[in-house]
Parts: structure tokens; sequence; C-alpha cells
């Protein structure tokens, strides 16, 4: 009396053991997880976009902010860094689907050797972007804010920056930070920077060739570089100095773009980082046997795929954050 | 198949080069920048941003189509899960980005200013 037809008829349908779409529970459930939460990075790098067309004329040049690379100080490298480290997360896909492929054989040595490596590239990847946040959030240039809340940075004649530490004058000034302990238990401020906006405007005054550069983008997409008059004008409005990279502001220019990019690689981070977790627990289930004895490396398969999509984030992180 | 147990080690190894060459090629582009792809515009986004979008959308499919075995999969399961995705993101990025543009139109041409 069988009235329900499927395309698996010689088994029972409401029984179990039934396997809607030919894939097994856990996979099927880790496909939709998967598309939920690309759904989500999807929300935020929308987000992203909707802010950065909002302020496509000051949003700052991607090239300009990340430049560094490690052992190289100084020197302007814009993209290698980001570019290792992609291939340093697209290599530890590789050898994740090659642990998958070794599980479909029952090779459990070979299983072992690619998920140990898949591990150590997820470490080193999150190890980079540590040092990727350091850099950003340290800053390297410094900038003025006005009190219109645009941002002012400083170039030579010849359009090079020009860190406030190399103009700053030192005036005989003291000015102590607000702390909860000398004033009510609600007065606090941030740290103050290494200079106060007296100390950069005399030192704007005292070289005369520094100019300013505003975050205006030019018809050549380059940021619009003031005139000497102009620049000594708009630094009568200066409000703030800012050094480096925080939540509230930053020396790269729109504050949303410090927002973003913290909020959306961390959000990718921790994803790596527990990514690096599971692998941990699936790589010892590995080594004492537990697939062994089942016989099937299915759950090498899963955790590949979540894997797999941290790294299919990544490819659209990069893009947005660093290319476009 | 998704059941078939035979060995993938040569398509995993090609599908790497090919991300490979298509990553240097981003990097590449986004360090030169060539006047006329960078300069010239098509539905209000350069050809470079194109470029860029349209390569990062090649190496999405070979991740998930090779690494993450879709083309193995059954076709119902690979329509359940890609189609709700490019249609929902299609969508979002069409209305957010329009209303980005229209705002930040506003700012532009009112007496409004936001930062000065």
């Amino acid at each position: 009396m069988d009235t329900v037809t499927t395309a698996n008829s010689g088994e029972k349908t409401w029984g179990g053991g039934n396997e809607p779409m030919g894939s097994s529970y856990g996979k099927l459930m880790m496909w939709f997880f998967i598309l939920s939460d690309a759904l989500t990075f999807s929300g935020f790098l929308a987000a992203y976009g909707f802010s950065r067309f909002k302020f496509i004329e000051t949003w700052p040049l991607a090239d300009e902010v990340f430049t560094h690379f490690p052992f190289m100080h100084g020197v302007s490298a814009p993209m290698y860094y980001v570019a290792f480290m992609t291939f340093i997360l697209i290599f530890s896909s590789v050898t994740m689907v090659l642990a998958v492929d070794a599980g479909h054989q029952l090779k459990k040595q070979k299983v072992t050797i690619y998920l140990f490596l898949t591990i150590v590239g997820g470490l080193i990847f999150v190890g980079s972007q540590a040092w990727e946040w350091k850099n950003f959030i340290k800053g390297e240039y410094g900038a003025i804010e006005t009190t219109g809340g645009s941002l002012l940075q400083f170039v030579d004649k010849e359009g090079h920056r020009v860190a406030l530490a190399d103009f700053a004058a030192t005036l005989p000034e003291e000015r102590e930070q607000l702390t909860k302990d000398k004033g009510k238990w609600f007065m606090e401020e941030a740290a103050l920077p290494t200079y106060s906006v007296a100390e950069v405007q005399a030192g704007f005054k005292a070289h005369p060739d520094l100019l300013i550069r505003t975050e205006v983008i030019d018809a050549n997409k380059k940021k619009t570089i003031l005139s000497r008059e102009e620049s000594e004008k708009r630094l009568t409005q200066a409000t703030l100095v800012v050094e480096g990279a925080n939540l509230t502001r930053n020396e790269y220019g729109s504050k949303l773009f410090a927002d973003f990019f913290f909020f959306i690689t961390g959000f990718h981070g921790f994803h790596v980082f527990s990514g690096v977790v599971i692998n941990i627990i699936i790589f010892f289930n590995v080594l004492v046997g537990t697939y062994e004895k089942r016989r099937s490396y299915e759950m090498v398969e899963k955790v590949g795929l979540y894997w797999h999509f941290v790294d299919l984030v990544w490819v659209f992180v990069f893009t947005v954050f660093y290319l476009v | 198949m998704s059941h078939e147990h035979v060995s993938n080690t040569k398509r995993i190894w090609t599908v790497f080069g090919i991300l490979s060459v298509i990553t240097i090629v981003e990097v590449i582009f986004g360090i030169i920048k060539p006047e006329a792809l960078h300069m010239n515009n098509f539905l209000g986004l350069n050809l470079l941003n194109w470029l860029f979008i349209i390569l990062t959308i090649v190496k999405a499919y070979y991740i998930v189509y090779a690494f993450m075995h879709m083309e193995g999969e059954k076709s119902n399961l690979r329509n359940a899960v890609i189609m709700p995705l490019i249609f929902l993101v299609i969508y979002l990025l069409f209305i957010l980005l329009t209303e980005g543009n229209y705002i930040f139109e506003v700012f532009k041409d009112s007496t409004i200013k936001w930062n000065f």
C-alpha cells in the first residue's frame, strides 16, 4: 500500500535512512548553513557597497592604506601581502580537498597529513590577519580632522605622504589625559595623540613646502592636493589629531571604512578561527581512528565544506576591500 | 557523482592552478591599473572593477563546483543552494547600491553638507 513514490522506492520513505537530494543529513544541513552564512556575508558586503556609494567621492584608496610587507619597512608594497594571504588560504583549501579525496579511499595516513597541513595554513592566515590589523590600527602618517568631520593628510611638493612626526613642532604645553580617577567616575577620554593640534599647526607653518591633501578624489582618481594658501586656510579648522584607526575615527579617511574593515575581516577571521578549531577536533578524531572504524570519512567532507566556504568568502572580501 | 570513490587529485591541482593564475592576474591589474580600463566606465563602474568582479565570480565558481564538489551533487540540491543566493544577492546589491548612489547625489546637489 505504498502511496508515495520516491526515487528510493525500495526503502521506506518515513522509516529513516532516506537521503533527500541524494545527500546525507549532515552534508545537507552543512550546505544550508553555508547558504545562510553566505547571505549574512553578502549583507555585510552589500552594506559596505552602500556606504561606499554614499561617499563615493571621498572613500579611501585601498592601495594607499594596505602597503605593508613584513621586513620591508618604509617600502610601499600594496597588494603583495594580501595576495600572499589569499594564496595561503587557497592552498589550505587544496590540502583540505586532498584530505577529503584521501578519505574517500580510506587512506588514514594521507588524511592525517593533509588535514594537518590545512590546520597550519589556517593558523598562518589568522596570524597574517592579526599582523594586518596591527598595521592598520597603528597607522603610519597620522592626519588632522576638521570641525566639519573631514580628514586632512599631509604631503610634500611631489605629493608623497609626510608623517606628523616629521614636521610637528614641540611646544611647551602640557595636556593631561582625563581618566576616571582624576574626574568623576563617568569622565574619561581616549589616549591622547602624540602631538596636539597646535603643534601640528605650528609645524606646518614652519615647513613652507608642505601641502594638505583632502579626501576628495579628483578626475584622475587621485586624492586632491590643495595649494599652500588653501592648505593654511583649511588647517585653521583643525580640531583633532588622528593617529591610526579605531571604530570612531581613522587616519585613512571615511570613518565607516575602518568600521567595515574591522567588522567584515573580523567576522571572517572569526570564521577562520572556528574552522581551525573544528579542523583540529576532526584531526584528532582521524588520529584515534574514529572514521576508520566507521569506514567513512564523511565528517572530513563536512568540515571540508565549511573550510572551502571560508576560502570562498575571503575571495570576495579580497576583491571588495583590496581590489575594487 | 558524490558516492564515487575515484581519486580526483589531477582535477584538484588543475583547479588550484586556475585559481592561482586568476589571483596573480588580479594582483597585477590591481598594481598597474591600466588607464584604458580604469578610466572608462560601464554602468557606473569602471572596466577594471568589472574585470575584478568577473574574475572573482569565476574563482567562486571553481571553489564551489570543484572543491566543494557541487558538480557531483544532484541538480535539485545545486539549485536549492545556489539559486536563492544568486537571486537575493543581486536583489540586495541592486537596491542598496541604488540607494547609496541616491543619497550621494542628495548630499552633492543640495545645500546640506555632510563633511566639509
